[in-house]
């Protein structure tokens, strides 16, 4: 869909210019006159939410580190150096900090509005799976991120995660020496993290740069998960993409600002601003709520490496949802059977996070484990059968003819946005 | 990459393939120089890597700190202490006479790990002796770190009165055997040796 340029440069400058590099043609063909179905609606905002949230942790990042140290003994000191000393060192730290949960809080709303509308289906495979690169990504930078104030958070957290290779058999002894650089977590450990740290998102940013060029090939899904058909169901990226986009991000500012200014450490763990100890582990250890619904799952399994391989596999299984589901039709719009089975699967997403906060004892390691299942059975299950099973409803022939019966049957002459 | 197998397949192009399957039949002095090429850019990528790969692996320092000398005269029957070797916790503790006789009087069919998990005897079955210091079955030296998920599990706590680990639940009873929970394996006991009656030394 991403359309031949039509950019005409004008000035004897362009001209020269665009002959040699074109890239004002570019961004023109992809991000003014590309065209994008004229049903959007305010999900489909979050793909420039995130990136614009990595813009924001790239930038507040790169300013963080001309003033953190990276040692065992000075990082925590560094920190509160930031805290204390920095000019607006107190607010770079905390729009990095909440800014890494931000952009968890949007990938997770990307994705499921990726899996309610059927983003993921035939053509977008590459670019779905490319997502989900982008999100592992993510959750190895936040996870470093999260070591670095080297508190007992940091530290514990770090040991627990590393412990996890472990588990592999014959070698994972060695990956953890390998990872730690020593027989535990310790310095060289925290020196690594803060260098990775400092590079994945330049990694994440290129892999966003592959997820654009992949849904500019196979063009934006929109919410009747009906093709475009003709140029009527489209409107020119710029204006209207962009202001709603733009709107979408300020919307979104506000929400990262309520927590930035009035609720900063609310998503952080009062632990964390106790220095590292490695002879002492934290009565309770709980990783950042984003990972929590994952954490949950390790620990459903009775078996450490059996926990391990079911903790990546939750997110591994990601990967195949192309090919796991069945279905025709894209869209959840048209999918009744399948749209009470997505807003389950969001109710047990919501429940293992839960759980995953919790101490794993009594009716918690139960219920973990009827949701681990359950959280799997969507994925294997769920999403192959109902695609046989269920009578989606009629489909509309176009965007267009969509978009007009909704206006027609709307109240109050709402003005079809044409 | 590998010329001389058929470039074109199918019905269109035959007379291509029968051109090709001749130079299929000989490899070529070309093809020798390919494959040599190829495998020479293979071995120098791999040497530059492992470098780049090992380089992460624990330094001269850190090994430098191999042993760690204790002095345990202090300890009497009933405490313990923790040391720090290798950035590890290790507890030596000295046992009192009901907690052995309470780790010996488990059978070893009840233990989820027989294996004694003793670098001093490596091969060993989990008997409350092949986990004791060899001669003085009071003291009791392992690294404090859960089998499980690395984390360091409290003294004299949990429902065998050894060690228990708050991260995720695994009970280990007075000989530092696993009992309950996600941990695969005992405690794991270091090399060590007495020098004295009163100092040991890891590693």
């Amino acid at each position: 869909m991403a359309g031949t340029s039509t950019y005409q440069p004008k000035s004897g400058f362009a001209k020269w210019f665009e002959a040699r590099l074109p890239i004002v043609g570019l961004v023109h063909s992809s991000f003014v006159v590309y065209p994008t179905p004229r049903n959007l609606n305010y999900w489909w905002t979050f793909g420039a939410i995130l990136s614009v949230m990595l813009g924001v942790q790239i930038i507040t990042g790169v300013v963080l580190a001309m003033h953190y140290t990276p040692h065992a003994t000075l990082a925590m000191g560094s920190v509160e150096h930031i805290m204390r000393d920095v000019n607006y060192g107190w607010l770079l730290r905390y729009l990095h900090a909440n800014g890494a949960s931000m952009f968890f809080v949007a990938v997770y709303v990307h994705i499921l509005r990726g899996m309610y509308y059927g983003s993921y289906k035939e053509p977008r495979e590459v670019l779905w799976i490319l997502g989900v690169i982008i999100f592992l990504l993510m959750m190895a930078t936040a996870f470093m991120g999260y070591v670095l104030p080297w508190g007992q958070m940091s530290f514990w957290g770090a040991t627990v995660i590393t412990n996890l290779f472990s588990a592999i058999p014959l070698v994972g002894e060695s990956i953890t020496t390998w990872l730690w650089g020593g027989f535990a977590i310790d310095n060289p450990t925290l020196n690594r993290f803060f260098s990775l740290h400092y590079l994945l998102p330049f990694m994440i940013a290129g892999v966003v740069i592959l997820h654009i060029w992949a849904l500019h090939v196979s063009g934006q899904n929109n919410p009747t998960g009906i093709d475009i058909k003709s140029k009527d169901d489209t409107v020119p990226f710029t204006p209207h993409a962009t202001i709603k986009d733009s709107f979408g991000i300020i919307c979104f500012f506000i929400f990262f600002a309520w927590f930035v200014f009035f609720l900063p450490n609310y998503l952080g763990h009062p632990d964390n601003y106790i220095p590292a100890d490695p002879l002492k582990t934290p009565a309770h250890i709980v990783p950042e709520w984003y990972f929590l619904p994952f954490y949950a799952i390790l620990r459903a399994i009775p078996s450490k490496l059996g926990g391990v391989i079911a903790m990546f596999s939750s997110i591994a299984i990601l990967i195949f949802i192309p090919w796991l589901d069945t279905s025709r039709v894209r869209s959840a719009t048209y999918r009744p059977l399948y749209r009470q089975f997505f807003w389950i699967f969001v109710a047990t997403g919501i429940g293992l996070g839960y759980l995953g906060s919790q101490p794993p004892e009594g009716i918690y390691v139960i219920a973990g484990r009827i949701l681990t299942f359950y959280y799997f059975a969507h994925f294997l299950l769920v999403m192959p059968l109902i695609g046989i099973l269920e009578r989606p409803k009629s489909v509309p022939s176009s965007i267009t003819e969509a978009v007009l019966a909704k206006t027609r049957s709307g109240h109050g002459a709402a003005e079809s946005k044409a | 990459m590998t010329p001389g197998l058929p470039r074109a397949i199918g019905s269109k192009g035959s007379d291509l393939a029968s051109t090709d399957s001749a130079h299929r039949a000989e490899p070529t002095r070309r093809d020798f120089l390919y494959i040599a090429t190829g495998a020479a850019a293979a071995v120098g990528a791999v040497a530059v890597a492992w470098p780049l790969i090992d380089q992460m692996n624990p330094d001269a320092a850190a090994l430098a700190l191999a042993t760690t000398d204790v002095d345990i005269s202090t300890v009497a029957p009933g405490a313990s202490v923790t040391v720090k070797w290798r950035g590890k916790p290790v507890f030596i503790r000295n046992r009192t006479p009901e907690e052995i006789e309470a780790a010996k009087a488990v059978p070893l069919a009840d233990l989820p790990d027989q294996n004694s998990r003793n670098e001093n005897a490596p091969t060993a079955t989990a008997d409350d002796s092949n986990r004791a210091a060899a001669g003085k079955e009071n003291w009791l030296i392992m690294v404090g770190i859960c089998t499980h998920l690395g984390c360091v599990p409290l003294g004299q706590h949990g429902p065998f009165g050894g060690w228990f680990c708050p991260c995720h639940g695994s009970a280990y009873d007075t000989a530092g055997r696993i009992r309950q929970g996600p941990a695969p394996e005992n405690l794991h006991v270091p090399k060590y040796e007495f020098v004295s009656d009163t100092q040991i030394r890891i590693g």
